[in-house]
C-alpha cells in the first residue's frame, strides 16, 4: 500500500500540534538569531575605533600661563581650554556661587584643591557643539566676563559655567590631575 | 493600473513584439509615462516639478558618481581634492558646480511640489500613501544634501557635522554616546567624513527606490488636478505623451536656463564662503548657518530659548535644546499625519475661501519669514520673531486647520474636469442614473474617491 507522504494529518495530535512544528520553531530560531547577532559587528564598526581611544590623553604645561591668560590645546581631537584666572577672576567666581544657575556649581568644584586658579575645560558649547570665544586675546567673553558661544548665543561665565542662552550644561570639566605643580595630565 | 479607456500597447515590429513578450519593458514605459496613461486635462504648470525632481534626482546621480571618481574621503585629503577638481580635473569645476547648484535646485522644485500639494490637498483621499512616501522622500533628501555637504570638509562642512550630530544629544540619556557613535569618534574626524561619503552615495539610490513607490502609488488613483474634482470620463483626461511630455519638457527647458544661468554665472551665491577655508577643529565660523535650504527648520530649531518648566517650581520638564529638536523633527513629521488634519472633502483651495486666505496670509508668509530667520544671526530681534513664527506653523498644521475644514463653507464644484475646462458637459446634462463613454459618471458628482481601475 502506497503511503501518501502529503498527508502529515497523522502526525498532528487532537491540539493541532504537531511534530514537525518543533523542526520549524528550531530552524526559524536559529536562523533569527543568527541573523540578529550580525547586528552586533554592524553597529559595533561604527563606534570609535582603537587608535581614536587611544589618543585619549592630554598632557599640558601650565606653568607658563599667566594670571588672565588662557590657552587653547585639544584633548581628543576637541578643543581644550586652560586658563589661570585673576585673584579678581576667583572672587568674581566666588561671589556668583550661590546665583541663579541653570546648572549650578561652585568655582571649587570645577577647579583642583590648591590649584584654585586654573579652570580646565572642554572648548565645547554643550549646546551644539561649537567652540566658544573668549579664550583668545581680544574675543568676546559675553556678558559675564567668561566664553561666549556665536553660534547660539550662550554666555559662561568666568568658570565656564552657562549664565545665558540656549546651552544646557557648563563648560565640561574633563577628567585631569597635576602630574608636578606645573604639568596637567587630561584624560 | 490606468482609467478603462486607456490605450494599450501595440508592439508594431517584430522585435518589439518579440520583447514585449520576453520582457515586457517599452509596456511599462508606455503606461507609466506614454499615452497609455490618461491625465487629467486640465494640469497647470505646478504639476510640473513632478517630473523635474525625477530629473534633479538624475541629474544629481550622474555628476556624483562623476565626482567620486575624483574625490577621496580622507580628512587629509578631502579639501585638497576638491580643489582639485575644480583646477585640474577636466570640466569638474562644471561637474561640481552642478552638483552643488544642482542640489539647490533639486530643493527649489520639491518646495514648489509640497506647495503645490498643501495648496491643492494633494495629500487627502484616494493619494494618502503618495503624500506619506513623498515625505519619507524629503526626510531621505535632507539626509543626503547634509552628508554631502559635509564632504568638502571646509568649515561649514566640519561645523555643519558638529552641530546637527550635536542635535542627537539632547536626546537623554543616550544622547551623547549616540553622537560618538555617529561620528565615530569624539569630534568630526576621518571616520565620520568617510562614513557620510559611504551613505551620500547609497542614500540616493534609495530615494530612487521611494520615488518609484512614489510613482506607483501615484498610477492608482491616477493626477489630481487644479478643480480638485476626480476624473470621470474620458473626455475629461488627455494622454500622458504627447501632451505632458511636450509640457513638461517645456518646463524642464526653462529649468535648464535657470540652472544653467547659475551654474556658469552664480556658481556660488547659494553657498557659503567659509566653506572655501579647510575644516579647523579649533575655530568656529562668526555664524554657522546651514545651506539656504534648510534655513526654516534650523530657524524653528533655535527659536527654543527657554527651558519647559513647571510654573514656580523650577522643575525642568524639558530642556530647551530638546523643546528645539523635538520642535525641528516635528516641523516635518506633522506633515505624515496632514492627511487626517485636514478633514475638509474638497481638495483644491479654489473652492475654499476661508481656507484660501489661511493659505496665502498664514502659511505662506510664515514660510518666507522662517525662511529669512534661519539665515540670521542668533540675536534679538529675529529670536522672537522665530519664537512667534514657529508658534504660527504648529499652529496652521494642528489647530487651524482641522477648524476650518469643519467650520468652512466651500464653493459649489464644477460637475466634472471637461466642464471645469469647457464651460459646459453634456455628461452633467444626461440623466444621473445614466452612463456616459461606458463608465458610471453619474454616481459620483460630489468628486468623492472613483477608482482608476
Amino acid at each position: 500500500m502506497a503511503i501518501n507522504t502529503a498527508d502529515t494529518s497523522a502526525l498532528s495530535t487532537d491540539e493541532g500540534v504537531r511534530r514537525r512544528d518543533w523542526i520549524h520553531i528550531a530552524a526559524l530560531s536559529t536562523a533569527g538569531v543568527g541573523g540578529a547577532s550580525l547586528l552586533f559587528p554592524l553597529i559595533s564598526q561604527m563606534a570609535p575605533s582603537e587608535d581614536v581611544l587611544a589618543a585619549s590623553s592630554t598632557d599640558v604645561d601650565v606653568g607658563a600661563i599667566q594670571p588672565g591668560q588662557s590657552i587653547k590645546t585639544t584633548f581628543r581631537k576637541q578643543p581644550l581650554f586652560v586658563k589661570r584666572l585673576t585673584p579678581e577672576e576667583i572672587a568674581a567666581a566666588k561671589k556668583d556661587d550661590a546665583a541663579d544657575m541653570r546648572d549650578p556649581a561652585t568655582l571649587a568644584s570645577r577647579t583642583k584643591e590648591g590649584h584654585e586658579d586654573i579652570l580646565i575645560t572642554m572648548g565645547v558649547c554643550t549646546h551644539l557643539g561649537c567652540v566658544p570665544l573668549g579664550a583668545a586675546e581680544g574675543e568676546n567673553k559675553g556678558e559675564f566676563g567668561g566664553y561666549f558661544c556665536p553660534c547660539h548665543g550662550s554666555h559662561y561665565d568666568v568658570a565656564g559655567r552657562i549664565r545665558k542662552g540656549p546651552a544646557p550644561l557648563n563648560l565640561k570639566v574633563p577628567e585631569y590631575s597635576f602630574s608636578s605643580d606645573t604639568v596637567v595630565r587630561v584624560g | 493600473m490606468s482609467f478603462a479607456w486607456a490605450k494599450q500597447y501595440q508592439p508594431q515590429s517584430a522585435f518589439t513584439k518579440w520583447l514585449d513578450e520576453k520582457l515586457p519593458f517599452p509596456r511599462l514605459v508606455y503606461n507609466a509615462v506614454g499615452a497609455g496613461y490618461p491625465v487629467p486635462r486640465n494640469l497647470n504648470y505646478m504639476w510640473n516639478f513632478g517630473v523635474l525632481a525625477g530629473f534633479c534626482l538624475m541629474l544629481q546621480i550622474v555628476t556624483g558618481v562623476v565626482l567620486a571618481m575624483h574625490y577621496a574621503a580622507n580628512q587629509a585629503v578631502a579639501f585638497g581634492t576638491v580643489e582639485h577638481i575644480m583646477r585640474n580635473v577636466n570640466y569638474g569645476w562644471m561637474l561640481r558646480y552642478a552638483h552643488a547648484n544642482g542640489a539647490s535646485f533639486f530643493f527649489i522644485v520639491i518646495y514648489l511640489h509640497i506647495f503645490r500639494g498643501f495648496f491643492y490637498s494633494s495629500y487627502k483621499a484616494p493619494r494618502e500613501m503618495i503624500w506619506l512616501l513623498g515625505v519619507v522622500i524629503f526626510l531621505l533628501m535632507m539626509a543626503t544634501a547634509f552628508m554631502g555637504y559635509v564632504l568638502p570638509w571646509g568649515q561649514m562642512s566640519f561645523w555643519g557635522a558638529q552641530v546637527i550630530t550635536g542635535l542627537f544629544t539632547a536626546i537623554p540619556l543616550v544622547g551623547e554616546p549616540l553622537q560618538v557613535w555617529l561620528l565615530g569618534g569624539f569630534a568630526p574626524d576621518n571616520a565620520a567624513l568617510n562614513r557620510f561619503f559611504s551613505l551620500h552615495f547609497l542614500l540616493p539610490f534609495v530615494i530612487a527606490g521611494v520615488v518609484i513607490l512614489h510613482i506607483w502609488a501615484l498610477h492608482i488613483p491616477g493626477s489630481s488636478n487644479p478643480t480638485g474634482v476626480e476624473v470621470k470620463q474620458e473626455s475629461d483626461t488627455v494622454p500622458f505623451h504627447p501632451y505632458y511630455t511636450a509640457k513638461d519638457g517645456f518646463g524642464l527647458g526653462v529649468f535648464m536656463i535657470l540652472f544653467t544661468a547659475m551654474v556658469f554665472f552664480l556658481p556660488n551665491a547659494l553657498g557659503h564662503p567659509d566653506n572655501y577655508i579647510e575644516a579647523n577643529p579649533l575655530s568656529t565660523p562668526a555664524l554657522i548657518v546651514p545651506e539656504w535650504y534648510f534655513y526654516p527648520f534650523y530657524a524653528i530649531l533655535r527659536a527654543f530659548t527657554g527651558d519647559l518648566t513647571i510654573p514656580f517650581t523650577g522643575i525642568v520638564l524639558i530642556p530647551a535644546k530638546l523643546l528645539g529638536v523635538i520642535a525641528m523633527f516635528g516641523s516635518i513629521l506633522v506633515w505624515f499625519i496632514l492627511p487626517w488634519l485636514d478633514k475638509s472633502p474638497v481638495r483644491s483651495g479654489h473652492y475654499r475661501p476661508l481656507f484660501r486666505k489661511f493659505f496665502w496670509f498664514g502659511l505662506i508668509p510664515t514660510m518666507a519669514a522662517l525662511f529669512y530667520l534661519g539665515g540670521a544671526h542668533a540675536e534679538e530681534p529675529y529670536i522672537m520673531l522665530s519664537q512667534i513664527f514657529t508658534a504660527y506653523y504648529f499652529m496652521h498644521f494642528l489647530v487651524i486647520l482641522p477648524i476650518i475644514s469643519q467650520i468652512e463653507v466651500p464653493k459649489p464644484l464644477p460637475f466634472s474636469i471637461t466642464e471645469a475646462v469647457l464651460g459646459k458637459d453634456k455628461a452633467a446634462e444626461a440623466p444621473r442614473a445614466g452612463t456616459v463613454d461606458g463608465t458610471d459618471a453619474g454616481t459620483a458628482t460630489d468628486g468623492s474617491l472613483q477608482p482608476a481601475e
